[in-house]
């Protein structure tokens, strides 16, 4: 039992070397040249664009709804007015960016994952190389890249989708104008609350990009492989990413510590 | 063979998991030949055609493509002999993400200054070589086996390498689609003067493209030559294979 206790532990080190390294190459080769301009467009079209409606319409519902709740909450203490100001923090701190991160694992993540793995088994990838391709540069720094820059935009948004559907749940109660509920929401929001917890999902991008990339790389042969590299790429993923949010708000807090207060 | 070596082996071994898949295999192919890998699945062949192309690294031996130790070349070095080099995969693996067409300019678009027009025009021209002009908008999916095998030795064949690797020509294929992929390539040597390694169990098509057939059995060559040189072998196990197929 120890033995197998022993391994198990041993081969989950040596996986987490591995994505480890993974991470560290697709970061080297994105700083250095030969670029993949075209394909790193063509992803950000794929990754960035293709998601937004999703994030638009999962921002909007999200807003509703932590209207409605802070509207039952403040309203036993006389304060429907701090309602804007408070949906609007904690969308912007915390709930946009990490929401707008698992939607994009569970889309994108998959996606990468089951694409692929997919050219893996059906010897694409190969097919590239014998092309004078680089696959790696080509097919997961792309996608690295892509999620990086496509990530913070799609946290924007998301946190403008939230608060515009907040502002339907107040107006259809209250009757609010939507230039005080814009006032209101944004009256407690500092730059210190927005752009670290916005730039923060570049992070999340790199991990999705990259744990994604890799699992579809090591996938293992047959549509088996494919369908377990995709899965496993949505897991993986979501759950790093709400580890990773851990360790960044403790690092935002320690840098801007007004954000914390 | 005729003129200087192309492609060499020399001794290659290759084991993956402690199984050893290659033992010491060693041939070589002069320009505008054709050399014919033979044996039953499971043999190695396919990883010795990945060798040629560096995709596998031998534990031991050399690759030589026109002077160059393939093993040894540094990324840019690789990637300048893989230019010279075509490799039609037993699938075909065409990038399914993209059109017919733009899977045979993705070669000329990676590695030429030419025109869109002009790659355009190229890829077509290529594409109507292998009858598949009026495919060039399509997708992977939509194409049969033997239309996607076409299409993956166009693709191949776009650089105008030196060296085609061929994996499997006819698996999957009916017989007159088969044969017109052995035309094809006959052609390519004969009239391009293409140096063909061609992997296939196929023995009726290593009779037509081959000008030197050899037998891989449990990761050794264990006998080379013409096909009639085969079907005299004092290896009983040759005999059979080249047998097996006589007909068909």
């Amino acid at each position: 039992m120890f033995d197998q206790l022993g391994g198990s532990t041993a081969r989950l080190f040596a996986s987490i070397g591995e994505v480890s390294l993974f991470t560290a190459r697709a970061v080297r080769d994105a700083i250095r040249p030969p670029y993949e301009l075209e394909e790193v467009t063509r992803q950000l079209y794929e990754v960035g664009w293709r998601s937004a409606p999703l994030i638009a319409t999962a921002g909007f519902s999200v807003g509703v709804v932590l209207s409605m709740h802070t509207r039952a909450s403040l309203e036993r203490f006389g304060a429907e007015s701090l309602i804007p100001a408070g949906l609007g923090i904690a969308v912007v701190s915390e709930t946009g960016p990490l929401i707008a991160a698992l939607l994009l694992a569970g889309r994108v993540g998959a996606g990468i994952g089951a694409e692929v793995s997919a050219m893996k088994v059906t010897e694409q990838i190969e097919a590239l190389e014998a092309v004078a391709v680089d696959a790696f540069r080509y097919l997961a720094v792309t996608r690295v890249v892509a999620c990086i820059l496509a990530l913070p935009l799609l946290t924007i948004l998301m946190d403008f989708s939230a608060i515009a559907g907040g502002f339907l749940a107040e107006t259809l109660v209250s009757g609010m104008s939507f230039r005080l509920y814009l006032d209101r929401a944004f009256s407690l929001i500092g730059f210190e609350d927005l752009v670290p917890a916005t730039l923060k999902t570049a992070v999340f991008g790199l991990i999705i990009g990259s744990v994604s990339s890799y699992l579809g790389f090591n996938a293992e042969e047959g549509t088996e492989g494919v369908g377990r590299a995709s899965t496993r790429a949505v897991v993986l993923t979501s759950i790093l990413i709400i580890l990773a949010n851990v360790l960044l708000v403790r690092l935002i807090f320690f840098f801007f510590p007004q954000g914390a207060a | 063979m005729s003129g200087e070596a192309v492609v060499r082996l020399d001794r290659v071994s290759k084991s993956f998991d402690g199984r050893r898949v290659l033992d010491g295999v060693s041939f070589e192919v002069g320009r505008g030949r054709a050399f014919c890998l033979l044996g039953r699945s499971g043999t190695g062949k396919s990883v010795t055609l990945k060798h040629i192309v560096g995709l596998v690294r031998p534990d031991s031996g050399h690759v030589f493509v026109e002077g160059h130790d393939v093993p040894s070349l540094g990324r840019r070095e690789l990637s300048a002999v893989r230019r010279r080099i075509g490799f039609l995969f037993q699938a075909a693996a065409l990038f399914d993400s993209i059109s017919v067409g733009e899977n045979v300019a993705f070669p000329l678009r990676r590695h030429t200054a030419l025109s869109g027009v002009e790659i355009r025009e190229r890829a077509m021209a290529r594409l109507a070589d292998v009858g598949l002009e009026g495919e060039y908008d399509k997708m992977p999916g939509a194409l049969s086996g033997g239309m996607r095998k076409r299409a993956g030795l166009a693709r191949a064949m776009v650089l105008d390498p030196a060296v085609l690797l061929v994996d499997e020509p006819s698996a999957g294929l009916d017989p007159m689609t088969s044969e017109e992929i052995d035309r094809l390539l006959i052609e390519r040597k004969e009239r391009d003067k293409v140096t063909l390694v061609v992997v296939t169990h196929n023995i009726p098509s290593a009779r037509a493209i081959g000008d030197e057939l050899a037998v891989l059995h449990d990761g050794r060559i264990i006998a080379r030559g013409t096909a009639g040189e085969l079907e005299r072998s004092e290896h009983e196990m040759v005999r059979v294979f080249m047998r097996s197929q006589a007909g068909g």
